[in-house]
C-alpha cells in the first residue's frame, strides 16, 4: 500500500530508491497492486502514518491493524460472499433448500480460508472470489463473463493459474462442439487478451512488463520452502533434489511433472465437457499443480480446497478428506503465527458443521453416498493428524531431527492427497453419460 | 379418524419426551459449538474482574483459611461467600501447574500473560458445563424443538458471552446451579431443590433475593408436617455451616459479613444499571438543572452517587435520599404479590415465573445493582417462554433491551462488531425460533384447552417495535452523532441516555411480569 500510494505506476515493480524490492516488494500481478492502491487510499484517510513512504515500515498500532483487517473483511464480503451465493444459485438450484443452504454455509465458513485471510493476513478471498464468479458464470452458460472473471483472478494472483488448464479444457471442449469452432475460440481469445490488456495497460506503456514478470516468477527461491505436502518435499526424504539439480533444471522438471499430471483431466474435459466434470477438473488440475509445481507454498492448499467444497453435495467423502488434509497441512504455518487456539476452534466448528444432528435426516443421502475407502482414509487421517499435532505442541523434537513433526505431518498429508487425487481422477473419467448428454444437447441448441 | 391420528402423534411425542437421554446429542452438539465460539473469544478485552479472580486464585492458594477474608494485599478483596472461595482454591491447583506465577500473591499482581488468560478463560468455559447440565436437566422432557430453542437461547446468549467470556465473570455455572435447583423443584423433588439453592447462596449471595420465594414455596408445598420442616431446615443449616462454619470457628463471621455486604458503596454503580434508581437519578438531575435555571440555589454534587461513599455526601439534590433499608423494603414490597400467590397456590408450574419475578424485583429496586444482574432473570425466563407465546413476547423484548444495556461493558472498538453481531444474530435466530414454534399448525404438543390459552403467533406490539427501533437510533447517536455534536463535552451523556432508555424498557418488563404473577 505504501509503495502503490506514493510512487508512480512505472516504479511499482522496479527497484528504485523509493521502492526497495528486497523489503517485501510486490510479487503479485497488477490487480493486487491496484487493490493495494485503493486500500492505501482508505488507510491514508484514517491513519496516514501507517502508509507513509519509508517511515511506515514495521508500523503497527491497534487502529492500523484494525483498519487493515477491515480491508480484508470488506473485500471478502464484497467479492467472495456474492460469488459463493451466485455459485450456489447456479449449481445447487435443483437441490432441496436444506442441502443447498448447508452447502452454502460449508463453503463460506471455510476454516482454512478464514485463518489464512483473516489470521495470517492475505487477500485470497479476492482472487478466489473472482474465480468462483467465473465458475458460477460457467454453470450459467455465460462463457465470456467466465473468461473475463478468470483473467481478472489470474491478474490478481498468479497462483490462480492452477485452475487455468481446467478452464481452458472446458471452454475449448465446448467451443469445438459448436458450429464455428475457430470463430468461438477467437471470440474467447479476444475476451482473454482484452482483459489482460486492460489490467497491464500502465505497464505496457512504459515497458516495465518484463520487470513485473520477473517479480512474478521468483525462480531463485528454490523448488520448495519449509515443509509443504507436495511431491518434491516428500520425495526429498529419499532423493535430495536441491543437491542434485540446479534450480533451472528443477523448474523444467516441475513443469514437466505438472503437465503430465493434469493432462488426463484436461483431455477428459475436451472430450466431454460437463459442469460436474469441470468442477472435478478444477480440483484435479489445482491438485496436480500443488503436488508437482515449483515453489509451492503451504497456503496454496486453498486452491484445491475450494473446488472440493463446491463438490460437497456431489461427493462428500472427497471434501471431507480434502478439508482434513488442508487443515493438518497448515498447522505448522499457523503455529508459527500464534494461531493455535483459533485453529482448533475453527477446525472443530467446521467438523461440527459437517455433522449437524438436526440436519441428519435431510443430509442422509449425501452422507450415504460416501466412498468407504475414502471415508476410512479420512477417519485415519483425522486420528493420526490430531496425534501428530498434539505431539508437535507438547513435545520437543529430538535435536537430530528438529523438523521431525513438520516432516511427518507433510508426509501424511501428501499420501492422503495422492489417494484423493487418484479417487477424483477416477470420478472425473467415469462421469455419467447423463451429464454429457445434457450439456451436449445444450451446446447443440446454441 | 383425524382425532385418533392426532392422538397417536401426541402419544408418540409424549413417549419420546419421556426418554431420559432425550436431546442429549443436540445438547452436546450445541455445547461444543458454543465452546468453540468461546475459544475464539479468548484474546478479547477483559476487565478488572479478570485480575479480581486471578487474585482470588492466588489468595486461596497461598494463604491459610483464616486469612482469606482478612488479607488486603490487593484492593480486590474476597467478597463472595466461602463456597466460591473453595472453587477458586480447587482451580488454583490447576493454575499452579499451568503457570505458578498466576497464584503468587505478590508477583502475580496484575499478571495477565497469555498463560493466565488462557487458564482463566478456560476455567470459565469448563465451569459452563454446569450451565449445560442445568439447562438440559430442566429441558429434557420438552419436545425436541423446544429443547433446541432453549439451548439456542441460553448457550449462545449474547449476555453470557459478553459478560462471562469477554468481560470475564463466572455467571454461567452459577446460573446452571440455579437451573438445576429449579429443575428439581419442577420434578417435585423439593428437598434436593432446596439444598441446591442453599448451595447456590453459598457461592454467590446475590441469588438470595429469591430466597423468600423459595422459603414460602417450600413451606407450603413441602413442609406438610413438622418432621419435613425439620428435615429441610436441618439440611439447609448443614449447608450453611459447611460454608461458614470454619469462619465461625475462627471468630471471623463479622468480617466475612462486612466483606459480603459492602453497603458503603453508593446507590448506583458508575454506569447506572437500568433500573428504577436510574430513572430516579435522572429525574433528580433534571429537576436540579431546572430549578437552577429558575434561579434557586441548588447544591449539586458531581457524580456523587457513583462514588464509593454514602452518608457524608448528598447523593440526590432534590428528591429524597435513598437508604439501603428503603431499597430492601421496596424490593420486598414489590415481591409481595408473588409471595402471596405462592402462599395461596404453591404449584410447581408457577415456580419458575415467580423466581424470575423475584430477581427482576431485586434488579429494579436493589442497592448498588450491576447491570450484569439482569442475566439472573433473563436466562431463566426463556425456559418459561418456550411454551407460552405470551411469555415469549415479553422474553424477546426484555432480552434485547437487557443485552443492549450490557454493551457499555465492552467499550473497546475491537469488540464492537463482535457484540453487535452477537446481538443481531441471536435476536434474529430467537425470533425465527419462536415464530416457527408458535405457528398455529405446529402446536402439537399441548391439549386443546391449553391451546386456547397459549395460542397466537409470535409478534410484537407496535409499542415494543418502536422501542426497539429507538434502541437503534440511540446506538447511532451514541456512536456517531454525540461526538459530532458535542465533541468532548458532556462525556457522561451517552451512558446516561442508554441507562435511562433501557430502564424504561426494563421497568415495563417488570410490570408485565407482575401482571403474569397476578394472573397465576
Amino acid at each position: 500500500m505504501e509503495i502503490t500510494l506514493h510512487t508512480p505506476v512505472q516504479e511499482w515493480y522496479v527497484n528504485t530508491t523509493n521502492n526497495d524490492l528486497s523489503y517485501w516488494g510486490l510479487d503479485y500481478p497488477p490487480l493486487t497492486a491496484y487493490q493495494s492502491f485503493f486500500h492505501g487510499l482508505v488507510l491514508d484517510r484514517f491513519e496516514p502514518e501507517s502508509v507513509a513512504l519509508h517511515t511506515s515500515r514495521g508500523y503497527e498500532t491497534p487502529s492500523s491493524k484494525r483498519l487493515m483487517r477491515w480491508t480484508v473483511l470488506t473485500s471478502d464480503a464484497i467479492i467472495f460472499f456474492p460469488a459463493v451465493f451466485a455459485f450456489s444459485m447456479a449449481f445447487h438450484h435443483q437441490r432441496r433448500f436444506d442441502e443447498s443452504a448447508w452447502a452454502f454455509a460449508v463453503i463460506l465458513l471455510q476454516p482454512a480460508l478464514i485463518l489464512i485471510d483473516h489470521g495470517h493476513f492475505q487477500y485470497n478471498c479476492i482472487s478466489l472470489g473472482l474465480t468462483l464468479g467465473a465458475v458460477a458464470s460457467i454453470c450459467l452458460h455465460r462463457d465470456y463473463l467466465a473468461s473475463v472473471l478468470f483473467c481478472l483472478a489470474l491478474n490478481h494472483k498468479q497462483m490462480s493459474a492452477y485452475y487455468a488448464p481446467a478452464f481452458f479444457a472446458y471452454l475449448f471442449g465446448k467451443s469445438i462442439r459448436k458450429k464455428n469452432p475457430i470463430f468461438e475460440v477467437m471470440k474467447l481469445g479476444v475476451a482473454v487478451i482484452g482483459t489482460f490488456l486492460l489490467c497491464w495497460w500502465p505497464f505496457l506503456h512504459s515497458r516495465t512488463a518484463e520487470a513485473v514478470l520477473l517479480r512474478l516468477a521468483p525462480l531463485q527461491r528454490g523448488i520448495f520452502e519449509d515443509y509443504v505436502a507436495n511431491f518434491w518435499c516428500a520425495s526429498s526424504l529419499v532423493v535430495k533434489w536441491k543437491q542434485i539439480f540446479p534450480n533451472t533444471v528443477l523448474a523444467y522438471l516441475a513443469l514437466f511433472a505438472t503437465l503430465v499430471s493434469f493432462l488426463p483431466s484436461v483431455v477428459q474435459q475436451i472430450r466431454s465437457p460437463s459442469h460436474r466434470g469441470f468442477l472435478l477438473s478444477l480440483f484435479n488440475s489445482s491438485l496436480s499443480f500443488y503436488l508437482f509445481s515449483y515453489q509451492v507454498h503451504e497456503k496454496s492448499i486453498l486452491l484445491p480446497l475450494i473446488p472440493a467444497s463446491l463438490l460437497i453435495l456431489e461427493d462428500f467423502s472427497l471434501y471431507r478428506g480434502m478439508i482434513l488434509c488442508a487443515m493438518f497441512s497448515m498447522f505448522p504455518l499457523l503455529r508459527r503465527d500464534g494461531l493455535v487456539v483459533p485453529y482448533i476452534a475453527t477446525f472443530a466448528l467446521h467438523l461440527l458443521l459437517l455433522n449437524v444432528p438436526f440436519l441428519e435426516k435431510s443430509l442422509s443421502h449425501v452422507k450415504e453416498r460416501q466412498h468407504p475407502s475414502l471415508k476410512y482414509m479420512s477417519d485415519g487421517l483425522l486420528f493420526t493428524g490430531c496425534l501428530i499435532d498434539l505431539l508437535y505442541l507438547l513435545i520437543e523434537p529430538p535435536p537430530r531431527y528438529p523438523f521431525l513433526f513438520e516432516a511427518l505431518n507433510s508426509l501424511l498429508v501428501f499420501i492422503c492427497l495422492v489417494l484423493i487425487g487418484l479417487h477424483s481422477h477416477i470420478q472425473q473419467w467415469s462421469a455419467t453419460s447423463t451429464h454429457e448428454q445434457i450439456d451436449a444437447d445444450k451446446v447443440k441448441m446454441n | 379418524m383425524r382425532g385418533t391420528k392426532q392422538q397417536q402423534q401426541h402419544e408418540l411425542q409424549r413417549q419420546q419426551a419421556q426418554k431420559p437421554m432425550n436431546g442429549l446429542r443436540e445438547v452436546l452438539w450445541m455445547a461444543s459449538v458454543a465452546t468453540c465460539i468461546k475459544m475464539l473469544l479468548m484474546p478479547t478485552y477483559h476487565s478488572t474482574d479478570f485480575e479480581v479472580h486471578r487474585h482470588w486464585l492466588a489468595l486461596t492458594a497461598s494463604l491459610p483459611l483464616n486469612q482469606w477474608y482478612i488479607d488486603e494485599t490487593s484492593p480486590w478483596t474476597l467478597d463472595y461467600p466461602p463456597f466460591f472461595a473453595w472453587f477458586e482454591y480447587v482451580l488454583s491447583f490447576f493454575a499452579r501447574i499451568v503457570d505458578p506465577v498466576i497464584v503468587d500473591l505478590t508477583r502475580g499482581l496484575k499478571y495477565d500473560a497469555a498463560s493466565a488468560v488462557y487458564f482463566q478463560r478456560g476455567s470459565v468455559m469448563c465451569s459452563d458445563l454446569l450451565l449445560f447440565l442445568g439447562t438440559w436437566r430442566f429441558c429434557r422432557n420438552f419436545p425436541l424443538k423446544l429443547q433446541i430453542l432453549s439451548y439456542l437461547a441460553i448457550f449462545f446468549s449474547p449476555g453470557l458471552l459478553m459478560v462471562d467470556h469477554i468481560h470475564f465473570q463466572y455467571n454461567g455455572f452459577l446460573l446452571g446451579v440455579l437451573l438445576l435447583s429449579v429443575s428439581y423443584l419442577k420434578e417435585g423433588n423439593d428437598l434436593t431443590g432446596g439444598i441446591m439453592f442453599a448451595i447456590l447462596l453459598c457461592f454467590k449471595h446475590l441469588f438470595a433475593i429469591a430466597a423468600p420465594v423459595y422459603f414460602v414455596y417450600l413451606l407450603r408445598h413441602y413442609c406438610h408436617d413438622l418432621a419435613r420442616f425439620l428435615k429441610l431446615g436441618f439440611s439447609v443449616m448443614l449447608v450453611i455451616l459447611t460454608a461458614f462454619g470454619p469462619f465461625l470457628y475462627y471468630g471471623q463471621i463479622a468480617q466475612v459479613l462486612r466483606r459480603l455486604f459492602p453497603f458503603g458503596r453508593g446507590l448506583c454503580h458508575a454506569y447506572w444499571a437500568p433500573n428504577f434508581w436510574a430513572l430516579y437519578n435522572a429525574v433528580d438531575k433534571m429537576l436540579s438543572y431546572l430549578l437552577r435555571m429558575l434561579g434557586f440555589d441548588v447544591v449539586m454534587e458531581k457524580a456523587a452517587m457513583t462514588g464509593g461513599l454514602v452518608g457524608d455526601s448528598k447523593a440526590h439534590a432534590i428528591l429524597p435520599q435513598i437508604t439501603p433499608g428503603l431499597s430492601m423494603f421496596l424490593v420486598l414490597l414489590s415481591m409481595s404479590p408473588c409471595l402471596i400467590k405462592i402462599w395461596r397456590k404453591p404449584r410447581r408450574d408457577n415456580l419458575l415465573i415467580c423466581v424470575v419475578y423475584a430477581y427482576t424485583c431485586g434488579y429494579i429496586f436493589g442497592w448498588h445493582v450491576h447491570e450484569k444482574a439482569s442475566l439472573h432473570f433473563v436466562i431463566p425466563l426463556v425456559l418459561a417462554a418456550v411454551d407460552s407465546v405470551k411469555v415469549a413476547k415479553e422474553y424477546y423484548f426484555v432480552s434485547i433491551v437487557s443485552y443492549y444495556s450490557l454493551f457499555p461493558l465492552l467499550f473497546e472498538p475491537r469488540e464492537y462488531p463482535v457484540k453487535m453481531i452477537f446481538l443481531v444474530l441471536h435476536s434474529t435466530a430467537m425470533w425465527y425460533g419462536f415464530a416457527i414454534n408458535f405457528a398455529p399448525q405446529t402446536q402439537t404438543s399441548v391439549k386443546e384447552s391449553e391451546l386456547k390459552e397459549r395460542n397466537g403467533c409470535m409478534s410484537l406490539c407496535i409499542k415494543k417495535k418502536m422501542f426497539i427501533a429507538g434502541l437503534v437510533g440511540l446506538e447511532i447517536y451514541v456512536q456517531l452523532i454525540h461526538h459530532l455534536v458535542f465533541e468532548e463535552r458532556l462525556p457522561f451523556l451517552p451512558l446516561m441516555l442508554i441507562s435511562v432508555y433501557c430502564s424504561i424498557g426494563l421497568m415495563y418488563a417488570w410490570l408485565k411480569q407482575l401482571s403474569f404473577v397476578i394472573e397465576l
